[in-house]
């Protein structure tokens, strides 16, 4: 089945239709949509730098994570509220664009990776997770959510 | 000579031109000075936020700063450069941009609002390390730096857009 028509819809309902139409709307989400980049960059990089036994590496992993876990959870919901509406005014170009389905793919498995295998490790009680483990969780999650962003960012370029 | 003069110098350099011209050059550079933002904003921000009492509440402002400004100085520079690049590649038009000047402006203020804050209140850092919501002159500077930060932000990908440009 395509997800042709479905992208189509999205591309022609009114929200999409009045996105597209406007001078400003586009602009002001995607600029929104990057001061979410920013904190979720942060949210994210403040755990794996962790991880990596760089940066607050004095303080526990669950901790940081624990600190970090609001931020990541608001950001990434701003993201995806923002980054839908920026989807419908342009679903069909998204649809044909290979950057967006590098996007997308990447990001339901950060998302998952995230939520699940990188949400045990850091939770994990000190000690339990070794540190060469740690780090390959670290890399993975931000090799994923720099797809992501690189997908996102090659979306513009056509 | 004036600043506009030195822009339209500056678009006719080779390397400016074949910086205008690359099919990838380009936008590799902005990928990277968007990316960067992660790494530099994103843990800036982190701190502004345990200035402001609103992360790491038990973990001292002094080890926060201490142990993620190198990693933003890094992100910084990288920022700068590709920002450099951004510029040099498209300058007179940048120039005319409403928004390129203002992010300058905003990038001059938050300048300052990080200077005054090291200058001032974070000399005094062993005196509040430890509080969970640090003192107002410390939540200003966290508060004010979000604020330009996130001007900076916008500014920046409204330089995309020629509405406004100015004609001098």
């Amino acid at each position: 089945m395509s997800l042709l028509p479905l992208f189509g819809w999205f591309d022609s309902s009114a929200v999409g239709e009045a996105i597209r139409e406007s001078t400003w709307l586009f602009p002001v989400i995607e600029a929104f949509h990057l001061l979410g980049l920013a904190v979720i960059g942060g949210a994210i990089l403040l755990v794996d730098l962790r991880l990596l036994g760089l940066g607050l590496r004095r303080q526990p992993v669950d901790q940081i994570a624990r600190y970090a876990q609001p931020w990541l959870i608001g950001s990434l919901l701003a993201m995806l509220g923002s980054g839908f509406l920026l989807f419908t005014s342009e679903a069909v170009k998204c649809y044909y664009h290979d950057a967006f389905r590098i996007k997308m793919t990447s990001l339901f498995l950060a998302i998952v990776f995230t939520f699940t295998v990188r949400r045990k490790v850091t939770m994990a009680e000190p000690g339990r997770v070794g540190p060469l483990w740690s780090k390959i969780v670290a890399v993975v999650s931000v090799t994923l959510w720099s797809g992501v962003g690189i997908g996102g960012r090659w979306i513009g370029f056509s | 000579m004036s600043l506009l003069s030195f822009c339209e110098w500056l678009e006719n350099t080779p390397g400016s031109i074949a910086l205008h011209e690359s099919t990838w050059g380009y936008p590799l550079v902005e990928s990277v000075h968007v990316l960067a933002l992660c790494l530099f904003l994103g843990l800036a921000v982190m701190l502004d936020l345990r200035l402001l009492g609103l992360t790491m509440r038990r973990v001292a402002v002094s080890e926060v700063a201490g142990r993620l400004l190198p990693w933003t100085v890094a992100g910084f520079a990288v920022m700068i450069v590709s920002g450099a690049l951004l510029f040099y590649g498209i300058p007179v038009r940048t120039y005319r941009n409403i928004f390129f000047r203002i992010k300058v402006v905003l990038l001059v203020l938050s300048g300052l609002n990080a200077w005054v804050f090291h200058s001032t209140v974070y000399r005094k850092v062993g005196q509040w390390d430890l509080q969970p919501v640090p003192p107002k002159r410390a939540r200003v500077a966290g508060a004010l730096s979000l604020l330009f930060w996130s001007g900076i932000v916008v500014a920046g990908r409204m330089i995309a857009y020629n509405w406004f440009d100015q004609n001098p």
